[in-house]
């Protein structure tokens, strides 16, 4: 290979591929295909947006995390008492959700980022139980065990109201979901994107070569928890309701499985992981509404044991 | 004043009962060619470690250049040129060659904390990289993940990354381990190819590659240096036959 072949093939690749239009390809469609399920697809288009910042930390650094429903919660109850509380302008609103849960982000990270693996990972699920906590005791202003109530969510800039059918909130939601992507894509193809694939593969090397290993673990989840934030605001926004489950270790979960089950480190891993287990939850829950959690947990196992590398892995195994 | 690329006064460096750095004073002259050699467990890479902060001594001080870098961070001292390979490869195992050594180059220029503009369009860092892959013959494969490399290339890979930061001070441990002998001859000539203003510590059993390599050699037992001298010193040396040679014949 001639040197400018190598050095060319490396520069050229972060440009777009056509595969990449897919996502958005069939998010549009779905809009008009599935009219009656809108209200379900802005929640989805939300839950890719957790599941994005959640790939960013565990993907991407490599940091494994049980504790990102303490961002995903903040967003939300932070749009949500503002919305209930006289100030209901859905922008800002997300903004200062992003901003509070990326803030929660910097604190908890100088202290859990200190560590790693298992340590880490009882960290962050302390980070998330303490957060939860702190909601269920302020009830006055979160509502506690009942939740948030009265949210009052304004029309998009001032024109777009929120319906009954969901419209607004899809378009609202595909629209946040699309910019965080671009950001985050341009992000991941950044020198700063590369080094955490860098710290996800060898720390002793990235340590070694001089780079602040710290510094970007903490600037990575401080990213990664405004993205969450900004995706439970949006749902609470949407759904006009903030609860306690939102800060829940379930949450926390249950986005990583989606997030494994669409393929980790691979920026559409949560692409496809968040809207099959959605859809697979919501007519799983039709078809048996007992047992129906069984069915999820069979699709894992399936997972598990067919596709390490979830839906996404599979693609690569065809490949070669 | 021309002060020695790396010095290291009174070093030491215990756990808790085990002292496995003692009172080590060590001089390594810009531009040398300098072996550290020593049995199992004298504490060769404890050595490094400290030297390259990756451990904090328990006492002494460490000066790079003539300046005091005994508290400063590990990512400090890579920027004034200390710079190390490891024992065991560490390499970025998902990435392609190119891009394990990009990834220093970028550290080294420091845009690795770019956010905005995506890597591909720092071409000057790329194709430096590139120009070191072929330096250590690895330009064929510059696109292949690392790990499809057999371990004595992946050997080169380690050096090539450490060549990407610059070094004033290069401790290689042990560069050639692990490879068949067939392959290190590879490794060793690309060694000898460094450039002359590179001061080089190797940290190697392979007695033959020191004897190739080296112009002094410093012997460490135990934690202390025992002796230092011209090969022909220390192979003629009778405690350094006794504690070393003796012990693991020369192959």
């Amino acid at each position: 290979m001639t040197p400018s072949r190598a050095v060319e093939a490396f520069a050229r690749r972060h440009h777009y591929r056509p595969y990449e239009a897919l996502p958005w390809v069939a998010a549009v469609a779905s809009y008009f295909v599935f009219p009656d399920y809108l209200a379900l697809g802005a929640q989805i288009l939300a839950t890719i947006l957790f599941a994005l910042s959640a790939d960013l930390v565990l993907g991407y650094a490599g940091i494994v995390t049980l504790g990102h429903a303490a961002f995903f919660g903040t967003g939300a109850y932070v749009a949500g008492i503002l919305a209930a509380h006289g100030w209901g302008e859905p922008i800002t609103g997300l903004l200062a959700g992003a901003v509070a849960a990326a803030v929660l982000g910097f604190l908890s990270g100088l202290v859990v980022l200190r560590t790693t693996g298992l340590a880490l990972l009882m960290q962050t699920l302390v980070v998330a139980t303490m957060v939860a906590e702190a909601a269920n005791k302020a009830s006055f202003i979160t509502g506690g065990d009942d939740g948030l109530q009265g949210m009052e969510v304004w029309p998009i800039f001032g024109r777009f109201r929120f319906d009954l059918f969901g419209h607004t909130s899809y378009l609202y939601c595909l629209s946040a979901l699309f910019l965080c992507w671009l950001a985050v894509r341009r992000m991941v193809h950044s020198p700063f994107g590369r080094s955490l694939t860098g710290i996800r593969e060898n720390v002793r090397r990235m340590h070694a070569i001089g780079a602040p290993v710290a510094r970007r673990r903490l600037i990575i989840y401080i990213i990664s928890a405004a993205l969450a934030g900004i995706s439970g605001g949006l749902i609470a926004q949407t759904t006009q309701f903030v609860s306690l489950s939102f800060l829940s270790l379930e949450r926390s979960g249950t986005v990583l499985i989606m997030l494994i089950i669409g393929g980790v480190g691979r920026l559409y891993g949560a692409f496809i992981g968040v809207p099959l287990y959605m859809v697979a939850q919501n007519r799983f829950s039709e078809i048996d509404p007992v047992y129906w959690y069984f069915w999820i947990g069979l699709l894992m196992v399936f997972i598990v044991v067919f596709a390490r590398g979830g839906v996404l892995g599979l693609f690569d195994q065809f490949q070669r | 004043m021309n002060a020695p690329a790396l010095e290291t006064r009174g070093l030491h460096k215990s756990f808790g009962a085990l002292t496995v750095a003692n009172a080590v004073d060590f001089r390594l002259e810009s531009g040398a060619r300098q072996a550290l050699i020593g049995p199992n467990g004298a504490g060769k890479t404890t050595f490094v470690e400290l030297v390259t902060g990756a451990l904090r001594p328990s006492a002494g001080q460490i000066n790079l250049d003539g300046a005091d870098v005994t508290d400063l961070p590990q990512a400090a001292r890579v920027k004034r040129g200390l710079v190390r390979t490891f024992q065991i490869t560490a390499l970025f195992r998902g990435l392609s060659i190119l891009e394990n050594v990009t990834l220093a180059i970028c550290e080294r220029q420091g845009i690795g904390g770019g956010l905005f503009w995506p890597a591909g369009r720092y071409r000057a860092a790329i194709e430096e990289a590139h120009a070191l892959l072929e330096q250590v013959g690895l330009e064929d494969e510059a696109l292949s993940p690392v790990t499809t490399l057999a371990y004595g290339r992946q050997r080169l890979v380690e050096i090539a990354i450490s060549l990407a930061l610059s070094p004033k001070v290069m401790l290689l441990d042990e560069p050639a381990a692990g490879v068949p002998s067939a392959e290190s001859g590879t490794i060793i000539e690309v060694i000898e190819r460094l450039p002359t203003d590179i001061a080089m510590l190797i940290i190697e059993h392979d007695m033959d590659l020191v004897f190739r390599l080296a112009q002094r050699i410093t012997v460490l037992v135990q934690g202390s240096i025992l002796v230092e001298g011209t090969p022909e010193e220390i192979a003629a040396d009778p405690e350094v036959r006794r504690v070393y040679l003796g012990e693991r014949p020369r192959r």
